[in-house]
């Protein structure tokens, strides 16, 4: 009796792994279902916490994203950064490599920026943009190498490695910033070359600096696209693919997996460099500890939520600085602390990724049929 | 584990289904979306009819901290109290709290720009290359950078520096750390008169500050000598506290400071109540409630005359000046009330002192109170932006003083007197 009632006991609730992938529409309204009921939940939050109606508080979250083109520009500039990391950090999570060393590859890329702009601003503007695309691209590839290497040598811990190699670019940046302090003493560095704008990325559609940020899209849609064909329709690409999935079948296979690792690092390392680079010459003009300010961590949901597809990445990317936009526009308007509006970006993020489980897993509830 | 996630997560869904369910109503309610054009709206509705051209100002106001932190306390209470006087709305003033000295600063400032400001402020000496860029794109806004030096330079006509002449408080200030002192050595507590200061940063303002602190105390007690520890930082319990012990350990006796928290006091509270002789100086606000018995006087700013005055100004359309600097004779700064074991006779004076001042006969800077290298100075550079060591303003010290903030509203005196040892 108790045997019997013990082999046919069913759980309330089974969950499964999905037999075969969800057709796109299918996942993409899952995650849709899961963003709309964040807004409701967030919504509920706001009116607990605040009193005020949630409808106008996004619309002010809307407003204070996209609400003028300014602010849809700084948007756009902030989204653009942020997608560069995560396109740099694609290939190396793809292929398991935990690379949570993006901040430090941030960082030295734009202490290299930082330096061209201020060591050779007598080179004319054609010539200095391209020279700090290629030290940003040199500083974030040696970043990546040491890890990469010692990985491939000595199967070091790449996650601690990368993190380890964050402080000692942190460390750097604040020498730098010591060196370079502008006025004397004031701790920091101030605009660069804000006279007469040498190594700014200048405006795509209007004359002058700071009003659109046409080139950082152009420049990082471009390293997308790059990256989605190298991931999708090229050697490398096949192989990071195979070895992230099983790094014995990828040796079997006479994949050189040691130099395949060192090769993909030096390569996410150097876009994130890249990603330094946008954001001193593009965004900031200028460089402290915080140039990097989390973003290299906050790529690694971008990068994951897209499950590492490049192109998918704008959209998530778009979306979490349109939330940062947003929540920080909640919190003057309303003159909220900024924790309401972290909670608020935190609730939709849960969402999103929960929406990942269900795409991924059936649950079924107990008494009705497991269809087949 | 997986289980109980998907039984949580279900949860939720339900719990938010549910809630949906209850929110169809809400939109019925909806008040008109916070679009910009709603808010200047609303801006308009809110003025009284009193001062109907109020609504052509708007400010922006971008912080380096809140209301937990003195010195950005002290910027928002002048701002609010300015704001009553001319009869600003609430609606009228955008505030960013807590923006660090970067980029984020020249964001917040355009963002202000965005919401319709004709004024934004800036508060921290840091803020000002991110706020003169934004003066640089934003020609119609008038930007004031609170504290700075380089709009004179900057030949912008819509950026501008103000500071108050916190050197003349801190010198008022002095006099009580020194009439203490005195007091002090009367009684045989001390022998020898070692001042401490916990500085921020090695900079002018905070140079300017101290000297001044210094000059009070010399003018009591002529043989007192100070050391000076900075902290690299504006704002830092911790290290300002750390600060203070290390001074106090030196034999310094009264403590003062150019740094923005409690840290200090609360060490010198702690030791005193230890059984050692020392006293706090503070800065900004009344460190009574921080240490009770140990604080002296805190040197303040009321940075509401400024920000009334600036207000006033841009109401009635008149432009506002490059550089500001008031100080007693605006009643732009002070001391706060004094703690209870000062020196007898502090009172009067203090009370001598801020007259002197006030009536222009005394000069906190007066070349014959103090020497440099053993020697009476009689030149001085004023503001020496680009480091070639000939001034971008006027000869500095002019009939036997030096005339600290009188050309350009930060403070610029910079020369490190005898009497005066920095350890860091």
């Amino acid at each position: 009796m108790a045997k019997a009632a013990h082999t046919t006991r069913e759980p309330v609730i089974l969950m499964s792994k999905r037999g075969e992938l969800l057709p796109p529409w299918k996942s993409w309204g899952i995650r849709v279902i899961g963003f709309l009921l964040s807004l409701v939940v967030s919504g509920i939050v706001i009116m607990m916490v605040s009193g005020l109606n949630p409808a106008a508080v996004f619309a002010t979250m809307l407003d204070g994203a996209v609400g003028t083109t300014k602010r849809s520009w700084v948007t756009v500039r902030d989204a653009m950064t942020l997608l560069c990391i995560a396109v740099g950090l694609a290939p190396a999570f793809k292929m398991r490599f935990w690379n949570i060393g993006a901040e430090g590859q941030i960082l030295v890329g734009a202490i290299a920026s930082a330096a061209c702009m201020i060591y050779l601003k007598n080179l004319p503007t054609l010539l200095l943009i391209p020279v700090m695309i290629c030290a940003s691209l040199i500083a974030g590839g040696i970043w990546g190498f040491f890890p990469g290497l010692f990985k491939a040598r000595w199967n070091t811990n790449e996650t601690l490695f990368t993190l380890m190699m964050n402080y000692i670019a942190i460390q750097l940046t604040s020498f730098f910033v010591a060196l370079w302090e502008n006025p004397f003493g004031s701790n920091s560095v101030g605009v660069i070359n804000s006279q007469n704008k040498q190594g700014w990325l200048p405006n795509l559609l209007q004359e002058g600096y700071n009003k659109d940020f046409g080139w950082n899209v152009i420049i990082v849609l471009t390293v997308t696209l790059i990256m989605y064909l190298y991931m999708n329709h090229s050697k490398h690409g096949y192989e990071i693919s195979v070895i992230g999935d099983s790094e014995n079948t990828a040796r079997y296979a006479g994949i050189r997996v040691n130099r395949a690792y060192v090769r993909t690092i030096v390569f996410s390392g150097a876009i994130c460099g890249l990603a330094g680079f946008v954001a001193v010459s593009g965004a900031s003009h200028t460089i402290s500890t915080s140039t990097a300010g989390g973003r290299g961590f906050t790529a690694i949901i971008v990068a994951w939520l897209a499950q590492f597809n490049s192109v998918v990445m704008i959209v998530f990317s778009f979306l979490l600085v349109f939330l940062q936009k947003g929540a920080q526009a909640i919190a003057s308007t309303y003159n909220l602390s900024q924790e309401v509006s972290e909670m608020i970006t935190g609730i939709i993020l849960f969402f999103l990724l929960g929406s990942e489980f269900f795409v991924n897993y059936t649950v079924h509830f107990r008494g009705k049929k497991v269809a087949k | 584990m997986k289980k109980f996630l998907a039984l949580f997560l279900a949860l939720v869904m339900t719990l938010a289904l549910v809630a949906c369910g209850g929110n169809n109503a809400a939109p019925a309610e909806t008040a008109p979306a916070e679009t910009p054009a709603a808010q200047s709206g609303d801006s308009a509705a809110a003025e009284t009819p009193a001062a109907p051209e109020a609504s052509k100002l708007k400010v922006g106001v971008v912080l380096v901290g809140d209301e937990n932190e003195g010195y950005t306390f002290a910027h928002i209470d002048g701002i609010r109290k300015a704001a009553a006087a001319v009869g600003l709305a609430d609606s009228d003033i955008v505030w960013f709290y807590n923006i660090p000295e970067s980029e984020e600063c020249y964001d917040k400032c355009i963002e202000c720009v965005e919401q319709g400001c004709t004024l934004v402020i800036t508060n921290s000496y840091g803020h000002q290359s991110y706020c003169q860029q934004a003066a640089d794109e934003n020609p119609e806004v008038q930007f004031i950078a609170m504290t700075g030096d380089t709009a004179m330079k900057s030949g912008l006509a819509n950026f501008h520096n103000a500071f108050n002449m916190t050197f003349e408080s801190r010198y008022v200030s002095g006099i009580v750390a020194g009439m203490k002192l005195k007091e002090m050595m009367d009684a045989g507590l001390v022998t020898d008169p070692h001042i401490g200061y916990v500085g921020a940063f090695p900079y002018a303002e905070v140079v300017s500050g101290y000297t001044g602190f210094f000059l009070g105390i010399k003018s009591i007690v002529p043989e007192a000598h100070m050391d000076v520890q900075y902290t690299n930082s504006w704002f830092n319990i911790q290290d300002e506290g750390k600060a203070a012990e290390a001074l106090m350990a030196l034999g310094c006796c009264i403590i003062g400071q150019h740094a923005d928290s409690t840290g200090a006091p609360k060490a010198v509270q702690t030791a005193k109540d230890n059984g050692q002789a020392v006293y706090s100086v503070g800065y900004n606000i009344d460190m009574l409630a921080a240490a009770p018995t140990a604080a002296l006087t805190s040197s303040t700013n009321d940075w509401s005359v400024f920000y009334t005055e600036t207000f006033q100004t841009l109401l009635d359309g008149g432009t506002l000046p490059t550089d500001w600097a008031k100080g007693y004779e605006a009643g732009a700064v002070g001391i706060t009330p004094l703690g209870p074991e000062v020196a007898e006779g502090t009172a009067e004076a203090v009370k001598v002192a801020e007259d002197a001042i006030k009536a222009g006969t005394l000069h906190v800077f007066d070349t014959k109170t103090f020497t440099v290298g053993g020697a009476e100075v009689t030149s001085a550079l004023t503001f020496d932006s680009d480091g070639d060591w000939t001034n971008d303003t006027n000869e500095g010290i002019v009939d036997g003083y030096y005339h600290e903030s009188e050309y350009i509203s930060a403070p610029s005196f910079s020369l490190r007197i005898d009497g005066i040892t920095e350890l860091n």
